[in-house]
């Protein structure tokens, strides 16, 4: 990005400036990235021994089985949550005022509270009130529960977005509340929410490693668990690999969200709700520079 | 709610430390943001390439791997800390990412003639951003940043997997001791409530007050 008139246009003086600067800052990076990797040397922590254990097959085939688990948990869990989330935001933009407060008290309940707490309801708490459910279950009604919160509010900015005068020549023109709803609102506001809901998919998929905490076979734990009692040990290697792994692919799909966004903002000029830390979304973000923070 | 009556001095050592936890994690957090948003949009290239990859990297990474990474890792390579100050890092590194990206949009919406007046009156591009751009995008801010430090709260719950003895983790330990699972758990969850509503109450205050109408 480039910053408006944040410096001047650079002169041939500052330009020499910025340039010695830039040389300065790259050979402190270089500095610390040797030091680091020394540090790692000394230890021992480069072996390739401790790195290539990940790459055995029957380890690999290990992790492969986690990731899988991983994204299905993620997909599962993002199905159910747009569902609910979807019923949560109707009631609490409902007539009737006890519908209202009802779904409103339960998001608020629901957003305000840890993930891992929800989690640990599911796995420790449902069993006491006779429901059982395996760990991938447990995992799957925690994240449900949080992100069905999360995104009825996003639901509701998207819909709140609109300009009211579209509901308003929905029912001039002789539709029910229902039909402007279905046939003029709810085409608009989707429209305007993907991006957003990517966006929240990615935080959802990052969550899903905290399934670890009710014994579900995720990435994390597979890693985890692959990598204990190795010698020589790998546990360092193994979260660094972790990380990189969701790293790749919760980044593809941040820039595919981005995308749709810029994509949305240029051919509806309308805009979208922004894609942020779905925290932002709270408010209804007025579109344009200068707005929500994006991506 | 017997169970939580008994346990009522756990509860309140918990609330204790993810209260801490929180607060010195965000201060941190906004430290390091600050600076990272600064680097992004500096005309030094090399520390625009440096806060981008910082934002990309810490953003995308979930938060429980962050916390394992430092926690088993870093005694690896002889970095040793206390589970506590592993959580601070973690926390506050990962937030840090959240706030530079709202620090920088924050920076996009300061009108354009405060940059051009700083920059009449001779300032230098630190001096423009420490004193007159950074202050008033702090200030657009401040609803966004009021909502990272109640994720923050709730973040902070990962630090049980970490063994520090924040709500969370203490609440996990009576249960196992005790069994009485349904009402701790309900007390644990008011407890939280009890944190972030207040907290929400405070920071819209605090918004208002410095709110910059545009």
């Amino acid at each position: 990005m480039t910053a408006p008139v944040l410096a001047d246009a650079l002169g041939p003086k500052a330009k020499r400036r910025a340039a010695a600067v830039s040389v300065v800052v790259a050979a402190v990076f270089a500095a610390v990235a040797v030091v680091a990797l020394r540090r790692f040397a000394d230890r021992g922590q480069l072996e390739w021994d401790r790195w290539r254990y990940f790459f055995k097959p029957q380890v690999l085939e290990f992790l492969w089985g986690g990731l899988y688990n991983t994204l299905s948990l993620a997909g599962r869990a993002m199905a159910v949550a747009v569902a609910a989330g979807f019923v949560l935001a109707m009631l609490r933009l409902a007539r009737n005022g006890l519908l209202r407060w009802t779904s409103a008290t339960w998001i608020e309940v629901f957003r305000g509270l840890p993930l891992v707490l929800q989690m640990f309801f599911a796995y420790l708490g449902l069993p006491k009130l006779g429901v059982d459910l395996a760990p991938s279950q447990a995992a799957l009604v925690g994240l449900a529960l949080y992100n069905s919160a999360i995104l009825a509010e996003i639901f509701r900015a998207g819909i709140l977005s609109l300009d009211r005068g579209q509901r308003e020549a929905a029912l001039g023109v002789g539709l029910t509340e229902g039909q402007a709803m279905r046939h003029v609102i709810l085409p608009q506001a989707l429209r305007r929410m993907i991006p957003a809901l990517v966006s929240q998919l990615v935080t959802l998929l990052k969550d899903t490693s905290l399934a670890l905490i009710v014994a579900y076979d995720e990435l994390l734990r597979r890693f985890q668990l692959a990598a204990k009692g190795v010698t020589p040990s790998a546990e360092l290697q193994g979260f660094i690999l972790a990380a990189g792994v969701y790293i790749v692919i919760c980044f593809s799909l941040s820039r595919f969200a981005r995308r749709l966004e810029v994509r949305q903002r240029r051919r509806y000029r309308a805009g979208t709700i922004g894609v942020a830390g779905v925290e932002e979304l709270t408010a209804v973000a007025p579109a344009g520079p200068g707005g929500a923070p994006t991506v | 709610m017997g169970p939580v009556l008994d346990n009522l001095d756990a509860y309140l050592s918990g609330m204790r430390t993810t209260a801490t936890l929180t607060v010195v994690s965000f201060g941190v957090a906004l430290v390091v943001g600050t600076l990272i948003a600064s680097a992004r949009i500096s005309p030094v290239v090399p520390l625009r390439w440096a806060g981008a990859a910082y934002v990309e990297l810490l953003r995308n990474t979930p938060l429980v791997v962050l916390m394992f990474l430092y926690y088993f890792g870093l005694p690896k390579i002889g970095l040793l800390f206390s589970g506590f100050t592993t959580a601070v890092l973690a926390l506050s590194l990962y937030t840090g990412a959240f706030v530079a990206e709202t620090v920088r949009s924050g920076v996009n919406s300061v009108a354009t003639g405060q940059a051009e007046a700083a920059r009449a009156l001779g300032l230098t591009f630190p001096q423009t951003l420490a004193t007159v751009i950074v202050p008033q995008a702090l200030r657009t801010v401040a609803a966004p940043l009021g909502s990272l430090f109640i994720a923050l709260i709730k973040n902070s719950a990962v630090a049980f997997t970490i063994s520090v003895p924040e709500l969370n983790g203490r609440v996990d330990r009576l249960i196992t001791d005790t069994g009485q699972t349904i009402p701790l758990l309900v007390g644990a969850a008011v407890a939280y409530l009890l944190l972030t509503i207040p907290s929400g109450i405070a920071l819209g205050v605090l918004e208002r007050r410095v709110a910059i109408r545009r």
